[in-house]
């Protein structure tokens, strides 16, 4: 049988479609990011002092499903893989940015998809993290000269985490598996640690 | 899947989570509406990977956020600059369009906001609003630690918006692009981002701790 997958790459979509499709994906985005917390800096800060791992648990649970669901309607032929995008990797860049990324997420307690949902329920200081961001860009425009050199090293394409390891894919799918609910394990662990020991002070 | 519960009773504000109520503003009068909870986290992750995969499924793309702000800055820095020249030529000589990384978006016929991710940015701020309404989450407030000013937040979000732009950007997404979406689809770079933004975020934690504890 042949793919049927991307509907969009098989059916042959055209832009209206793909409007469509994209503004009904952002609403379930957001609704969803709003449920779960994200909405508000004070979910999202609790990650990293142990009073709200809402952070790891939504996001690697989301990172499972979708990557099971994915990987898996590859294997029964449902879903063409080689038409999805796949983030080509820049290694260094992507580290680096990452660390500057995640210095300014635990500063600001935001990040962008966070926050234009939290700027959609009201909050001030989300606003003001956007307005931070908007500025952050005009500098990124502006320093790009100089950095490009940088931005562009270390370019190794698409290429999947297994395929790097050389591996099959179903192999590092359940090694991304077993670590998440590792995590999840640990975080249960230190939640009960941060419990009591908010219950003895 | 809001309806049912939107229905429901408000419960009894003892039940509101202790750092709500605690960060809530002290000088506000008038009693707000007591928000629903939240979902629970493992809920929220599934039905966030099943719209995450629903874009796969769908469109061959993944969940993004910060490229249609992205464009937004391009195509703002293009408005304001040929305004200021008292132009309305779309073909000026512009900083914008000459700047390497802009002028990608703007140096095309495409107006650069006729975008997938700019009408999923749409439909994230519709999708906010409305699970915010619905949850009787919404209203002007500055969410902050209990301990802190709200001066100090603000300063501090603003700050903070600023470094992750510039990162978000030099590693090509965010939160939304790299890690969700490309953490879903195995790709090599995505995981190093997601491990880094963890690293980063602890690095720092230390340091604003005053903030939220």
């Amino acid at each position: 049988m042949d793919p049927i997958a991307p509907f969009s790459k098989v059916g042959e979509w055209g832009p209206t479609a793909m409007i469509v499709a994209a503004g009904l994906l952002g609403i379930g985005f957001g609704f969803t990011l709003e449920r779960a917390g994200f909405g508000s800096a004070r979910t999202l800060a609790g990650q990293w002092y142990g009073y709200n791992f809402a952070v790891l648990r939504v996001m690697f649970t989301a990172i499972l499903v979708a990557m099971v669901g994915l990987f898996g309607l590859w294997y029964l032929g449902v879903v063409d893989l080689s038409a999805v995008y796949v983030n080509e990797t820049f290694l260094w860049p992507q580290i680096i940015g990452g660390l500057i990324f995640g210095v300014g997420f635990g500063v600001g307690q935001y990040c962008p998809g966070t926050a234009v949902v939290a700027c959609a329920t009201g909050k001030i200081d989300a606003i003001t993290f956007m307005g931070g961001f908007f500025i952050g860009l005009l500098a990124f425009f502006f320093s790009y000269d100089a950095i490009a050199p940088f931005y562009g090293s270390s370019s190794m394409g698409r290429v999947m985490v297994h395929e790097w390891l050389g591996v099959p894919a179903g192999v590092v799918v359940l090694l991304v598996v077993a670590i998440a609910l590792g995590a999840f394990g640990l975080t249960h662990v230190l939640d009960r640690k941060f419990a009591a020991k908010r219950g003895t002070s | 899947m809001s309806a049912p519960e939107a229905v429901l009773p408000a419960p009894p504000a003892v039940a509101a989570p202790p750092e709500l109520s605690a960060a809530a503003p002290q000088s506000e009068p008038e009693v707000r509406p007591v928000p629903q909870p939240y979902w629970n986290s493992y809920v929220a992750g599934v039905v966030l990977g099943l719209v995450l995969l629903a874009a796969f499924v769908i469109t061959g793309r993944g969940l993004g956020a910060s490229g249609a702000v992205t464009r937004m800055a391009a195509w703002s820095l293009q408005k304001v600059e040929v305004s200021a020249r008292g132009g309305t030529s779309a073909d000026a000589d512009t900083i914008a369009r000459r700047n390497e990384y802009t002028g990608q978006y703007l140096k095309g016929p495409a107006d650069p906001l006729d975008d997938f991710l700019v009408y999923m940015f749409i439909g994230v701020v519709v999708g906010g609003f409305i699970s915010g309404v619905l949850a009787r989450r919404s209203g002007f407030e500055i969410a902050r630690g209990p301990h802190t000013t709200n001066t100090r937040r603000i300063v501090l979000s603003t700050l903070g918006g600023f470094i992750s732009a510039y990162g978000a950007r030099l590693a090509r997404g965010c939160t939304s692009g790299q890690a969700l979406t490309g953490g879903a689809t195995l790709a090599l770079g995505s995981w190093a981002f997601m491990l880094a933004v963890f690293a980063g975020g602890y690095a720092v934690a230390y340091f604003v701790r005053k903030e939220w504890l």
